[in-house]
């Protein structure tokens, strides 16, 4: 870890004002700075600002980037209201980590893609040019789906697949001055310049995350990983199911473990919109989730297990029997 | 006073039976538990000496080469930094356990990815961290093999076997299989990462470290250094764990004791979890092929076991996978085969239970699929085929309980609920039932204890190490019971080698050895009590703080009046291991669910059954076996070490990427012990038991798959995506 | 830096770097070497202590952010002769071999008991919106965050199910 310069923001213009590296949870930074992956010179520590709170807003909730884990799975709202939420925090890290990561800082987890995390391997994410080294490495873990020829890093987290499921709305505080980012623009894609992974400038704050009203339906959220707990996804999804008259009414879809972000597509939840649920169904909307994945030899079992837990997941949701 | 014995004979007195205190085998708490709840057990790290240092080691980046520059200035101009050291001395890779010799030096030539070249040493640990990521290094590099599968591998002529005409056998037989299984690397991943402290007084150094056999470990470090033996002192009262990685010196103790005397400080390095990775020895990954002939009875007629593994060019050891398969069942007609592979990972050694853990798991796994060729109960199959005489050398065994265990396993777990694959399902689960064997070699090794009886009690002195096997509360209970003192007057100081040297902790030898000499040392005390009563040892009674013989009774402290008694005892293994085949022996049993849809699976209940002498305590030996059982649960389902294909080096090296089982995913675990008694094993009948519960266990759990969702996993571990029925 | 730190009831005025984590500034400035160091990555548990009340891993927490805080580690919940329930439940029932992960699981295990009492659900909760009760599973899952190589999990299932209650 390199040397920096601490300091304690006393208000969030304070901290806007700074330019510097913010911490809150310290879960993934400190993980960062000790590897010198992240090498910040100014470190501002933020985890004392007013944003720990969840309040009412509107028909929906709005969720301080501060708020820890822990405490945003077990508000009662967000488990009556939006359980899909609740349960991809539960899935996610330990009980100590959910203590400490918060809300802002969990959208921003960096990838875990060994390569990303071992200083003397190349990585265009570390060092714009430097090479992948997943690509024809060790790529069990990372991305099929959304990758480009100079990353296949896949995003880690199990809350920011919720939120894409649920339309979250990301409040920035920056040098402009405050803006809402839906989360289906928050993130990019890696393309020629993997380093760049969310539409944050220099300076910008998470302050909140907005829900909006409650979608009603099913709520699902399946993880499939290496072992029963405390591990990153193979590949999860988040699923928002609301059945009427026999037929699906809407339904919101997002995955983990298969992109480097969050992944919803729109054509398969219209696939789903209106149709009697049926295994058939279930598979048709899995070919659009999946159409375009650009698999490596580790990871394309990815492509099958995918298809396996939408069906199980959709099943479930749509309180349909087991599939045979 | 010097009790000597070489274990030339069964010894089946079994005098510890007539014994009066009662202690011996009882559920004691252990001995440290107290302060190891408070966190006042104090590991290899956690001295303070003043004026401490923090040195940590810098790696190769390159597979093989050497290095031939190191530029130390931005390093050395950082603040706190005191000096970067690439002394000569400076080791490779760690001993392998046991080694006379320290392991391979000169950090200069790079034999793997990862290795250590350099420590910086800085003032603060802070300030080390960084420095070491600072030095620039340049390197010649070469090109070397790191895949096992793609270089000719060594036969080496001592390590085949042939008997009869295996491939005849084969070719006659009712039914048979021919299946090859392949196991990853594994890692031993103590929770204590390797680290030592090193003092210098004069030309004398004392290292704080983590280890697990002092008395070779100092024979190791004084030759690393190019000093004397008894130049070097070894402190090991608490080790976090060992499994094999902390048998031999590692980099960090030579490193701490070179720096220490350049600096004239007392110098810590402690390596880091991915340090641990890349440094410490790894299980060799294998590609084990098995080859089983039988009859239409399911008697086997042809048994072959070939195995791959691999090591470094040059190094000594080579994962002994079918260590057991030559006397484990019977066959006319058998072949072992051993290969190995040089080539450029890191180096591989010992870990818990080198050779059976995955030559009983592989061998367990295939003896299930010809169970289910020839239609033959999988507990049956090997029942019939469990040999009178050790196949080969035509030796008795000590004593062989592999059937008992295996009936009294398959009765207490409900066997005969087992049904066929795919037939039991509970919503998306598929239920399922596995077993295997257990069965893991037995062996001595020399030790010495000294034991003091005063007037308050007695003490037990010897380098032994308790690495949370329970050495404290077994030796305490040893003495307890020959001296007949409640155990809380008995002491028990470890892990010095100012102490009488010892086995030390591996092998699963520790208990029997290190509890022997401890044994002895207590039987001539006995004998000088006796002498004092007028009686024979045979004819003393000695319980509470009391001597009796017949109906004279009196109190140890009138005995001794004011004198101290101290005895030293010293085993030896002698004839006995050569006259009988002695193992210790078990049966698993393992329900687990699969998930239909994800190929997830939960392991939901598992039983072992073990025979492995006497029991010295209940509750420490039963903790030893839930351990080697949960071994068994990652190795089956998610341990594995990735190799990149370019480099060789672990790329997932560390503890989220290398997935020990959790919490989550252990559950109920049942351990029975038969009453078992095994005179060659020595006088107090006692035998190994640390790694026998991790032999076979992972095969208990992928039969246990194969049964639920009829999907055989030969390629470990058993992850979601092998496994998707 | 200067940090103010009150551990185990006692005030300790730290003045170290800044990159000092709590794990370290524990360890190697405060000689409170319970809490201990298995991966420095929040990867494995051993290094849990409790902050405001809360089960945290000391190893991903900067000794600076703390200032001002409540913590508690292994050598605040008792000592030999006066351990605590949970303590002396660890002992009797062999939920430890090593030793070494075990100040983090007893941390652990003394923050989860309040977090179920709390009503917090987990991974293993059937029903998000009923009462949460302490179960063998629930505990499993609850306390996957402390990894044990010797694997004395069921015994630490034992344990605590033992003063749970």
């Amino acid at each position: 870890m390199r040397e920096f310069q601490y300091s304690r923001a006393t208000s969030v213009a304070d901290a806007v004002a700074s330019g510097a590296t913010f911490i809150a949870g310290g879960t993934n930074l400190l993980d960062l700075m000790k590897h010198e992956i992240a090498v910040p010179g100014r470190v501002v520590d933020i985890s004392r600002l007013d944003l720990d709170r969840i309040e009412p807003e509107g028909e929906g909730l709005r969720i301080g980037a501060l708020v820890r884990n822990s405490d945003l799975a077990a508000d009662h709202r967000v488990r009556q209201s939006y359980p899909v939420l609740s349960r991809a925090l539960l899935a996610g890290a330990s009980g100590q980590l959910r203590n400490m990561a918060t809300t802002g800082g969990n959208l921003l987890q960096r990838t875990r893609c060994p390569y990303f995390y071992d200083t003397a391997m190349p990585c265009n994410k570390r060092e714009p040019g430097a090479g992948c080294s997943a690509i024809g490495g060790v790529n069990r873990m990372n991305a099929v789906l959304g990758v480009s020829d100079q990353c296949i890093a896949a995003h880690p987290s199990d809350m920011a697949v919720a939120m894409m499921a649920l339309d979250a709305v990301v409040e920035v505080e920056g040098a402009s001055g405050t803006r809402r980012i839906p989360i289906t623009e928050f993130y990019r894609l890696p393309g020629d310049t993997p380093h760049m992974e969310t539409a944050l400038d220099r300076g910008d704050l998470i302050t909140a995350v907005l829900l909006p009203a409650p979608k009603g339906g099913e709520h699902r959220y399946r993880k499939v990983r290496d072992r029963a707990s405390y591990a990153f996804a193979l590949v999860s999804v988040a699923a928002v199911v609301r059945m009427e008259g026999g037929v699906i009414a809407d339904a919101a879809l997002a995955f983990g473990g298969l992109a480097p972000m969050p992944w919803r597509v729109s054509a398969a939840e219209d696939a789903l919109q209106g149709q009697p649920p049926s295994p058939a169904l279930f598979d048709r909307a899995a070919d659009l989730v999946l159409s375009g994945a650009q698999p490596q030899e580790d990871n394309a079992f990815k492509l099958p297990m995918a298809r396996r837990v939408l069906a199980a997941t959709l099943a479930d949701a749509c309180r349909m029997e087991d599939p045979q | 006073m010097t009790r000597h014995r070489k274990i030339d004979h069964p010894d089946n007195d079994n005098r510890l039976d007539s014994m009066a205190q009662g202690v011996l085998g009882k559920p004691v708490d252990r001995l440290e538990g107290p302060l190891k709840v408070s966190g006042l057990a104090t590991y290899a790290s956690e001295a303070r000496p003043s004026g401490m240092a923090h040195g940590v080691l810098v790696r190769a980046t390159i597979t093989k080469g050497r290095v031939v520059g190191i530029d130390r200035q931005a390093a050395l101009a950082l603040p706190g930094v005191m000096t970067v050291i690439t002394d000569p001395r400076m080791v490779r890779y760690p001993a392998q356990g046991m080694a006379g010799k320290g392991p391979k030096a000169g950090p200069d030539v790079v034999d793997y990815h990862g290795q250590p070249i350099a420590l910086v040493v800085a003032e603060g640990f802070e300030q080390a961290r960084h420095a070491a990521k600072a030095l620039r290094i340049t390197y010649e590099e070469e090109p070397a093999p790191t895949d096992p599968d793609t270089v000719t591998p060594e036969v080496p002529d001592a390590k085949q076997k042939a008997q009869g005409d295996l491939d005849a056998a084969i070719r006659d037989a009712a039914f048979s299989v021919d299946c090859t299984y392949t196991t990853p690397t594994l890692m031993a991943v103590a929770m204590e990462p390797h680290a030592a402290i090193a003092e210098w007084d004069g030309d004398r150094v004392t290292v704080r470290a983590a280890l697990q056999m002092l008395a070779s470990d100092r024979k190791q470090l004084a030759d690393a250094l190019g000093v004397g033996p008894e130049q070097v002192r070894l402190l090991a009262p608490y080790v976090g764990g060992g499994f094999g990685s902390k048998l031999g010196i590692a980099p960090e103790a030579v490193a701490a004791a070179i720096a220490a005397k350049e600096l004239g400080v007392p110098v810590s390095v402690a390596l880091t979890r991915m340090q641990e990775f890349d440094i410490t020895h790894r299980r060799s990954e294998s590609r084990q092929r098995v080859l089983l002939a039988a009859g239409a009875d399911g008697v086997l007629t042809g048994i072959g076991h070939e195995a791959l593994v691999s090591n470094l060019p040059d190094s000594p050891f080579s994962e002994p996978v079918t260590q057991a398969t030559p006397f484990t069942y019977q066959a006319a007609h058998r072949r072992i085969a051993h290969r190995i592979a040089r080539v450029h990972r890191s180096c591989a050694g010992s870990v818990r239970a080198p050779g059976e853990a995955i030559g009983v798991t592989v061998f367990e796994a295939a003896l299930d699929e010809l169970a289910e060729a020839a239609g033959i109960d999988p507990v049956e199959l090997r029942l019939r085929n469990i040999p009178d005489r050790e196949p080969g050398t035509g030796r008795p065994y000590s004593v062989n309980r592999l059937g008992d265990c295996l009936r009294e396993g398959a009765h207490r777990f409900g066997w005969n609920q087992r049904r066929a694959p795919k037939e039991r399902l509970e919503g998306e689960w598929f239920i399922g039932m596995g077993m295997a064997a257990a069965v893991r070699v037995n062996m001595l090794i020399e030790s010495r204890a000294r034991v003091t009886l005063t007037e308050d009690g007695a003490k037990v002195e010897t380098d032994m190490t308790d690495i949370g096997t329970g050495t404290y509360t077994i030796l305490r209970q040893i003495a307890a019971e020959m001296l007949g003192l409640p155990v809380d007057l008995v002491e028990v100081h470890l892990g010095d080698t100012d102490f009488p040297p010892a086995a030390g902790s591996g092998g699963s030898f520790g208990a029997a050895s290190s509890g022997t000499s401890v044994y002895l040392a207590c039987e001539d005390i006995r004998a000088r009590i006796a002498e004092r009563m007028g009686c024979t040892d045979a004819e003393l009674r000695l319980q509470d703080g009391r001597a009796s013989f017949r109906n004279d009774t009196r109190e140890l402290r009138e005995l001794l009046a004011g004198e101290v008694l101290v005895a030293e005892g010293h085993v030896e293994p002698g004839d006995a291991e050569k006259q009988a085949r002695q193992a210790t022996w078990g049966a698993h049993f393992a329900e687990v669910a699969v998930s239909r849809h994800t190929g997830e699976v939960r392991v939901r209940r598992m039983l072992g059954v073990f025979a492995c002498g006497r029991i010295l305590n209940e509750k420490t030996a039963r903790s030893q076996c839930l351990g080697g059982m949960t071994f068994g649960i990652g190795m089956a389902l998610t341990e594995g070490v990735e190799h990149d294909p370019r480099t060789g080096h672990i790329v997932n090296r560390d503890l989220a990427g290398y997935h020990l089982p959790s919490h989550a995913d252990v559950p109920e675990q049942d351990v029975v012990f038969l009453p078992d008694r095994d005179g060659f094993a020595g006088p107090m009948q006692a035998k190994g038991i640390g790694e026998l519960g991790i032999c076979g266990a992972g095969g208990a759990v992928l039969n246990a798959i194969y049964n639920a969702c009829g999907v055989r996993v030969r390629d470990l571990p058993a992850t979601p995506d092998k496994v998707m029925p | 830096m200067q940090t103010e730190l009150f551990i185990n009831g006692r005030v300790h005025r730290l003045d170290a770097d800044a990159r000092v984590t709590l794990l370290d500034a524990l360890r190697h400035h405060l000689g409170l070497t319970g809490t201990k160091k298995g991966c420095d990555h929040g990867q494995c548990g051993a290094c849990t202590v409790l902050v405001d009340g809360r089960r945290v891993n000391a190893c991903l927490t900067l000794a600076c952010m703390c200032d001002g805080a409540e913590i508690t580690t292994i050598e605040g919940l008792g000592e030999p002769g006066a351990l605590s329930p949970l303590q002396s439940a660890f002992i009797a029932h062999d939920g430890f071999q090593c030793g070494y992960c075990t100040p983090g699981q007893i941390c652990s295990a003394t923050a989860m008991m309040d977090e179920i009492a709390a009503g917090w659900p987990s991974h293993a909760t059937e029903d998000l919106n009923a009462p949460v009760r302490p179960s063998p599973e629930e505990i499993r899952e609850r306390m996957s965050g402390n990894l044990c190589r010797c694997a004395c999990y069921p015994n630490i299932v034992d344990a605590i199910m033992e003063v749970q209650g």
